[in-house]
């Protein structure tokens, strides 16, 4: 079982500790550019920028490689996060994967299933952690940010949230932190059919964090992720709260709504199937979005 | 992207699956002209996106042309579940000895493609029975693995290689075209055995479409739904009178759900993606000034990095342009608020602090208005 925070801070006592280099593909691109100032700023270390033919440049006083392996080999990151357009992105992943990167942020939206069931392939060979694609990335509050999310909505506390969305994520994450609930680790799965890591891993990843006091689980429809966490809860025996919150109740059935995996056929992926699950499971679920924490409040009791 | 019937059968075709002989057409005097070649009786079958044409009527048997004159323009006028028929199949009949069912489609939990077969087919997924699962990593299928499933679902003599066959036909389609999902329900065993693709329905991934222009010519957009890609928007026209706007899919699906939940009814959904811009805002308003039925519009913007007062002066740009000149009940959720609604005084944009009071005005003001 990986250590998600072992990865993200190391130890305490590593000289690197709470300052785990990470390396950004698509450095010098227009949103990669944007987001690894926003980075930096937030205080994650930005050790290296990757830009085919750009090598030996430099971004923000971030030296830039034309390869992975240069970057790794240089900063000894096993980090990445990833901006290329979605064209590109399977070769830039496989790229990361055989330069050692151990932890691979996909930010780029559109990726076809197939490069991403190609990845994951891959991925599981070489014990790697992919988060996304189409994500908003991950973070631990006021330590370090890897992803295009906003700084100001998140702040440092004891609850894990997981989020199939992006910008509802930064919503919840508002919600909690303006009722006093700060978040111990956010996640984005991302909007896409197939996930790097699923809703269940991200559950399993983040479930024994130390002091944990409860969970927020943002969904929305399509696919069966939050059937398959809710029985992996039962199954669990994970006994602190979980609030949750499924988006899409009023979409019309086979009609793909922005995220190319909220679609529903039938009953699958249909918000009253995640919302029976999660019933069966005795978790609440938020009817809106500023509802969930005050159930949460009520679950801590 | 997903295909109409007959788009999945021409597929087929290709693919060298077998289907019945049919034309299709969109006007009566070509569908007369295909009545003729394909000679009485026949079955005339509505192109629509969804399921559940049988139920709705609109696929009917033809035995004359009198009939024939009666049913193709009631057919060809239908909706099925609030989707207007695209086109007429008709297709020969066949002798029917059993049907099955035969899919492959993309399992999102498993992160894999499955096959799935069973002896009892015409019915909806959700309702076949005696289902038969085999997972297949990226979609080949082997010649073992498709022997396996023809006998699991009782086949025998010269259907298990005809069933072979097709499968293995499936699976190269599915793996070619990038399909989500690659149907054949039912799937008619003949007389003699042989096999026979009798309706079909494939989903394909469209952020593939990029290595797919063959499948271009089956992609149907209305204009707006095309400006509203070449802007990386996502929109999706509904029924109601209030334009629904937002940055991010969840975001947006999470405003529909309390608009609905408020009695009121979104005109559309649209996303303009992760990020609120001045751009991307004005770009929205442009769209929906061209949707006609819009009374009011909805807009739920979670900024964070872009400063409030940079989308405030969008609208101020859309109604000095007279691009809109309908109201605006808007949160905009991020720096400069205040700003923000100092500068939106006296425009027909109402800023709200929350998004359930910018809902529940949008919904007084529809009312208010009939």
């Amino acid at each position: 079982m990986v250590d998600i925070f072992e990865i993200l801070q190391g130890k305490p006592g590593d000289s690197d500790y709470n300052k785990k280099p990470v390396i950004v593909q698509g450095i010098t691109g227009k949103f990669g550019s944007l987001h690894t100032k926003l980075m930096k700023e937030y205080g994650t270390n930005i050790a290296a920028g990757i830009t085919p033919g750009k090598g030996g440049q430099k971004f923000e006083d971030i030296p830039i490689y034309n390869t992975v392996k240069e970057a790794v080999d240089l900063t000894g990151s096993k980090i990445s996060i990833l901006f290329v357009p979605a064209k590109f992105f399977l070769s830039a992943a496989i790229e990361a994967i055989g330069a050692g990167i151990k932890l691979l942020v996909a930010i780029p939206e559109h990726v076809p299933v197939r490069d991403s069931l190609i990845m994951i392939e891959l991925a599981k060979k070489n014990d790697v952690i992919i988060i996304g694609p189409n994500t908003p990335g991950i973070m631990i509050p006021e330590i370090i940010k890897i992803g295009i999310m906003p700084a100001s909505p998140f702040k440092s506390g004891d609850i894990a949230l997981l989020s199939k969305s992006g910008t509802l994520m930064y919503e919840v994450a508002n919600n909690l932190t303006e009722a006093g609930f700060g978040q111990a680790i956010t996640l984005g799965i991302g909007g896409d059919p197939i996930n790097g890591t699923r809703l269940i891993d991200a559950f399993d990843m983040v479930k024994d964090t130390p002091n944990l006091q409860g969970m927020v689980v943002v969904g929305e429809i399509g696919g069966d992720a939050e059937e398959i966490l809710a029985q992996r809860i039962i199954d669990s025996n994970f006994k602190k709260p979980i609030v949750a919150y499924i988006a899409g109740r009023a979409a019309p059935k086979e009609k793909r709504m922005g995220h190319a995996g909220a679609i529903v056929y039938g009953n699958y992926g249909s918000a009253e199937s995640k919302v029976s699950m999660f019933n069966k499971a005795n978790i609440p679920v938020a009817k809106r979005p500023g509802e969930i924490p005050m159930l949460l409040a009520g679950k801590l009791g | 992207m997903r295909l109409l019937e007959y788009q999945a059968k021409e597929l087929f075709s290709e693919y060298g699956i077998k289907v019945p002989k049919g034309f299709t057409s969109k006007a009566i005097e070509q569908g007369r002209k295909d009545a003729k070649e394909l000679g009485f009786p026949f079955v005339i079958k509505a192109q629509v996106p969804v399921g559940g044409r049988g139920k709705a009527g609109a696929i009917q048997k033809c035995n004359s042309q009198d009939e024939f004159d009666l049913k193709y323009p009631q057919i060809l006028a239908m909706s099925v579940k609030g989707e207007k028929t695209r086109a007429i199949l008709l297709e020969k009949m066949a002798q029917i000895k059993k049907e099955l069912y035969l899919s492959l489609f993309l399992n999102r939990g498993k992160r894999c493609y499955t096959v799935i077969a069973s002896s009892e087919g015409g019915v909806e997924i959700e309702s076949v029975k005696n289902q038969v699962i085999r997972e297949v990593g990226l979609g080949d299928v082997d010649k073992r693995t498709a022997e396996e499933v023809a006998k699991q679902i009782g086949l025998g003599g010269n259907s298990v290689p005809e069933f072979v066959d097709m499968l293995q036909r499936l699976s190269k389609l599915t793996i070619e075209k990038e399909a989500e999902l690659a149907e054949i329900n039912p799937v008619a065993v003949l007389d003699d055995g042989t096999l026979l693709a009798l309706d079909g329905k494939v989903i394909t991934d469209d952020n593939s479409n990029f290595r797919h222009p063959e499948l271009e010519k089956y992609q149907e957009r209305s204009e707006i739904e095309v400006r509203a890609e070449k802007s990386g928007f996502s929109l999706i026209e509904l029924d109601g009178q209030i334009a629904v706007v937002g940055n991010g899919a969840g975001l947006v699906m999470s405003t529909l759900d309390m608009l609905s939940d408020n009695g009121g009814k979104a005109a559309c959904f649209l996303d303009v993606g992760g990020g609120a811009t001045h751009e991307s805002v004005y770009e929205a308003l442009t769209l929906i000034s061209k949707i006609k039925k819009v009374k009011a519009i909805l807009i739920n913007l979670f900024g964070g990095i872009v400063k409030t007062t940079t989308v405030a002066s969008a609208f101020i740009q859309a109604y000095d342009e007279k691009l809109i000149d309908k109201p605006v009940f808007a949160r905009l959720m991020g720096a400069e608020s205040d700003k923000s609604k100092e500068m939106l005084k006296g425009t027909k944009t109402k800023l709200f602090d929350s998004v359930e009071s910018a809902i529940n005005a949008a919904v007084m003001e529809v009312r208010k208005n009939g």
